[in-house]
């Protein structure tokens, strides 16, 4: 890849002050998107995949604290940037589309002027040009009888539609990137394709790059063209998609393979993965935060630095025995 | 248990005043244990000879009209205030928790009716209804701990009621019918002891309001009569002499009063913390 | 073999509240809208069979699981319990009935369904000691023992409370209860989707192992293919309160034969390498359950195959092959639902 990146995320290491401790909830983490490129960031609840889009957006806790890093975006590091400027790109060059549709809409506000509310502070104009626009960015998701739907509240409309209006909200200013967290849970199956679909087909319209936050790696392989797998907080392994399925060699990655319903034939070829997620409060966390749940550890693995290194064709993985 | 504690003592140290509220608190619950059998002076002796007398060294608060004591008065006095209040509360809980419960539960034809009998009760002032049912009633401590238990009744039924109404759908309630419980003992088992966390925060932030209304009504001359010592008499009696420059009648009292309905709101303010944790901030 | 549970014929509609006028309704003219959730389902488990029942939301499988664990009444239709009537038996009264302890249910939220106020031991307890009392106490401690044991939940985990559990252990909490009592048939409301990725197949294999080895039978209530694909030898797809196919679970997911079945197959995300029907996407939304016409398919408006008469004549239940059913006047043929491997 000689391409200049679109986004370009360098040790990025973020901690939360609580009242039991400080959790280390990512170390270390690095990934870049190219330009027009779908990637996924799939890890287990608790991994750190939501926290760095945050991070990314600005949005992290008031108790969160970015210890380390960069993330370059278009010649600017989005870690550094003053509140002014962060309002100025939100929205408009880099946009998110959140978990659950029902929560992150205003459920007093018709879902159109919701869309018109992005659009006018990004590009203020005339009422009936930013009227255009909202319609525009309605079609766009394939919402029938734009007009009507418009001047509907969040409450009378379907999950996979409130969703949608998030992905036209997100859409609305032509981004470079978009984020989508976890888009399509609560979501039925049929409409989770339905939705997954248009994110692809509408992203690749306007040219732009995403980000596809889930825990579900047969949905990610689906829809990206490359995946970063995450465990707890630091990232194992990435590659491209076919890649990633046809070599894993981060131990994490096989094993995450042989743990989910989609990717086994039978019930006995289940297999659960050893152990748990360590307690990111811990002082004495291993240099490999899956050294204890994983069978090849070895002596060499509890010495830092742990570094991504290349292991095939765009493939870096983090692990001192990889497979 | 243990990080209850813990955590307990964490609300204490984060906000100074939760300290001061308990210190309080208990100082007003030693005050009614104890003070009985350690005060000075016989609260209800008079000794007209030393009537009126300012704050000194022999007595702390004064003497009032006839002679007694006003600190032994006050001190005294926080054992009846405190009773009523306690009793009042308790009543108030036990039977409100039961009904809001099972209309909570039942719904239908049972809640919309009991609802509206509710309703109408809070449409009355309530502090006149209280007057209503003391003279009614003659005057008496317990009279006034019913009247105080009665007005206060139709909030724990609303909240009971509320609290019901979100678990009764919720798994652990589904999973006890499947378990064989009918529903008496769901009511019993499963969701009464599960409301009663959010109602006992209540009813400690219900007790400062409970103190006030009791010397309300004893305010008025309705409920406790002279020459029992207690703290809204005293204030009654007290009022006609401030004019005259002999404010330590009326002060001290008062002062009492609203100490305690100051330690018991900040005290359920504290517990609340604890209970409830995603009302904490 | 009787069947451990034989249900034909079951309904169940609530009314919409606030329709139609309450004069109207006064007068007896206008009857208010009815919410059709469950549409004269049958429906059979042979012991010792997984039975998954999948469907998306608002197809009414929770109902129809509720029915069958009878916490609700059916409006119309039988239920027979190893042959016995049930139906008529009122909830609460069920509730305190020997029957009660025959059907168990897991439910799907670990967090929601153990009451925050018992220890492990005593949610454990709790059923056993109102459905299995006799023996006493030391029966009962015997019998809490035995199902901890029987789902891995240690001994150390019984003074607990639940929010001192992990997610895991809570699920086993819930099925340990309910495996207390001996039941012939466990009905599981999505005992999986509200658990992290990997407690879930430690709790799917358990759910496995207790089947073959207590031989309950199971009904899986899951909005999750490939869950029911790996657990279940039947599967019953519902949609808008009807089956609309039934057949055992291999054969359903190689070959369906009903259009909506083929569009949820195609849904689901494969990883690479994993056969691949090609995509069918349905348009638009489920039509509304509440006063259905009853000429009409419900799958009319949104099926690719549909017909002019598909709206005019309601398809029936029929057998396409054996054990294999599908409501529709015209099913997928077997050649027709070919795959494709997934690049």
């Amino acid at each position: 890849m000689s391409a200049v990146p679109l986004l370009a995320v360098d040790d990025l290491t973020v901690s939360f002050r609580t009242r039991t401790g400080a959790v280390k909830a990512l170390e270390h983490v690095s990934f870049s998107v190219g330009r027009g490129e779908m990637i996924g960031i799939v890890g287990e609840s608790g991994s750190g995949k939501s926290v760095t889009a945050f991070a990314l957006m600005g949005l992290l806790d008031a108790a969160a604290r970015v210890t380390s890093g960069r993330a370059d975006f278009e010649g600017r590091d989005l870690l550094k940037l003053r509140q002014g400027e962060l309002n100025e790109l939100r929205g408009r060059d880099l946009s998110i589309v959140f978990q659950n549709p029902r929560t992150a809409l205003n459920p007093i506000r018709a879902v159109g002027t919701q869309i018109a509310d992005v659009i006018a502070r990004h590009d203020p104009g005339s009422a009936a040009k930013i009227r255009a626009r909202t319609l525009a960015a309605l079609q766009a998701v394939r919402i029938p009888d734009p007009e009507r739907r418009a001047r509907a509240y969040p409450f009378e409309l379907s999950g996979g539609m409130c969703q949608r209006i998030g992905i036209a909200m997100a859409l609305a200013c032509r981004p470079r990137l978009l984020i989508a967290d976890e888009p399509t849970t609560g979501l039925d199956v049929t409409t989770q394709a339905v939705v997954m679909d248009l994110f692809r087909d509408a992203v690749r319209a306007g040219g732009a790059s995403a980000i596809l936050i889930t825990h579900d790696l047969a949905l990610a392989s689906e829809y990206c063209d490359r995946i970063v797998v995450m465990h707890a907080g630091h990232v194992v392994e990435t590659a491209p998609t076919a890649e990633l399925f046809r070599h894993p060699r981060h131990p994490y990655t096989a094993k995450l393979l042989g743990s989910v319903p989609s990717a086994v034939e039978t019930i006995d070829d289940l297999a659960p993965i050893d152990g748990s997620l360590p307690d990111l409060r811990r002082a004495d966390l291993p240099v490999c935060r899956f050294a204890e749940r994983c069978e090849r550890r070895r002596p060499v693995c509890d010495t830092a630095p742990l570094l991504p290194e290349p292991c095939g064709p765009d493939h870096l993985v983090s692990c001192r025995v990889p497979l | 248990m243990g990080d209850r504690l813990a955590l307990a003592r964490y609300i204490l140290a984060e906000n100074p005043i939760n300290l001061v509220a308990l210190l309080l608190f208990l100082a007003f619950v030693g005050c009614a244990v104890l003070g009985p059998s350690l005060v000075p002076y016989d609260p209800i002796a008079t000794d007209t000879a030393v009537a009126l007398q300012p704050p000194s060294a022999a007595h702390w608060f004064g003497t009032d009209q006839l002679g007694r004591d006003v600190f032994s008065r006050v001190v005294v006095a926080t054992r009846l205030d405190l009773v009523i209040a306690f009793a009042a509360v308790l009543l108030s809980l036990a039977v409100g928790a039961v009904i809001g419960a099972t209309i909570g539960y039942f719904g239908g034809a049972l809640d919309t009716s009991v609802s509206r009998v509710v309703d109408v009760l809070m449409a009355f002032p309530l502090f006149v209804l209280a007057m209503a049912m003391v003279a009614a009633l003659g005057n008496s401590v317990s009279s006034v701990v019913y009247a105080t238990a009665v007005i206060n009744l139709p909030f724990y039924i609303r909240l009971a009621r509320a609290e019901v109404s979100v678990r009764k759908g919720l798994g652990y309630v589904e999973a006890a019918r499947v378990g064989g419980s009918g529903h008496a003992r769901i009511l019993r088992v499963i969701l009464l002891p599960n409301i009663l966390p959010p109602l006992v925060v209540q009813a400690s932030l219900n007790l400062g309001w409970a103190v006030l209304n009791a010397a309300g009504l004893s305010f008025i001359g309705l409920g406790v009569r002279a020459p029992t010592p207690e703290w809204g008499i005293m204030v009654a009696e007290g009022a006609q002499f401030i004019v005259s420059g002999r404010w330590w009648l009326a002060f001290f009292p008062g002062l009492a009063l609203m100490l305690a309905v100051f330690s018991f709101n900040l005290l359920g303010d504290g517990l609340r913390d604890i209970v409830d944790p995603r009302s904490r901030t | 073999m009787t069947a451990v549970l034989a249900a034909r014929g079951l309904r169940k509609t609530y009314a919409v509240a606030g329709s139609g006028s309450l004069l109207a309704r006064m007068l007896n003219r206008r009857p208010p809208s009815q919410l059709v959730a469950v549409d004269r389902v049958d429906l059979e488990i042979r012991p010792g069979e997984a039975v998954g029942l999948v469907g998306e939301s608002g197809c009414g499988k929770s109902t129809l699981a509720r029915l069958v664990s009878r916490l609700i009444a059916p409006d119309d239709g039988e239920i027979l319990l190893d042959g016995a009537p049930i139906h008529g038996i009122e909830p609460n009264r069920f509730a305190r009935s020997p029957l009660r302890r025959r059907i168990q249910m897991v439910f799907q939220d670990p967090t929601e369904s153990l009451n925050p106020r018992f220890s492990v031991r005593e949610a454990i307890a709790d059923p056993v000691r109102l459905l299995m009392p006799d023996g006493g106490r030391k029966a009962i401690d015997a019998r809490v023992e035995k199902a901890a044991a029987q789902v891995g939940l240690s001994p150390d985990l019984f003074p607990r409370y639940p929010h001192q559990l992990s997610g895991g252990q809570k699920a086993r909490v819930g099925i340990a209860r309910a495996m207390a009592v001996e039941p012939a048939l466990l009905v599981l409301d999505e005992p999986t989707s509200a658990l992290d990725v990997s407690v879930q197949a430690l709790v799917l294999k358990l759910l496995v192992r207790l089947r073959r080895e207590a031989g309950v039978a199971q009904l899986f209530v899951s909005h999750d293919l490939n869950v029911v694909r790996l657990l279940c030898d039947r599967i019953v797809v519902m949609y808008l309160g009807q089956v609309v196919e039934e057949g055992p679970a291999e054969e359903v997911f190689r070959h369906p034969r009903h259009p909506y079945t083929r569009a949820l197959l195609s849904a689901i995300p494969r990883l690479p390498g994993t056969p691949k029907p090609p995509p069918e996407r349905l348009p638009g939304e489920p039509r509304s359950p509440i006063d259905p016409d009853p000429m009409a398919c419900r799958f009319y408006g949104r099926c690719p195959r549909q017909e002019d008469f598909c709206a005019v004549r309601p398809p029936a239940l029929a057998e396409l092959s054996p054990g294999h059913r599908a409501r529709c006047h015209l099913p997928v043929a077997v050649e027709a639902a070919g795959a494709e491997v997934a690049p």
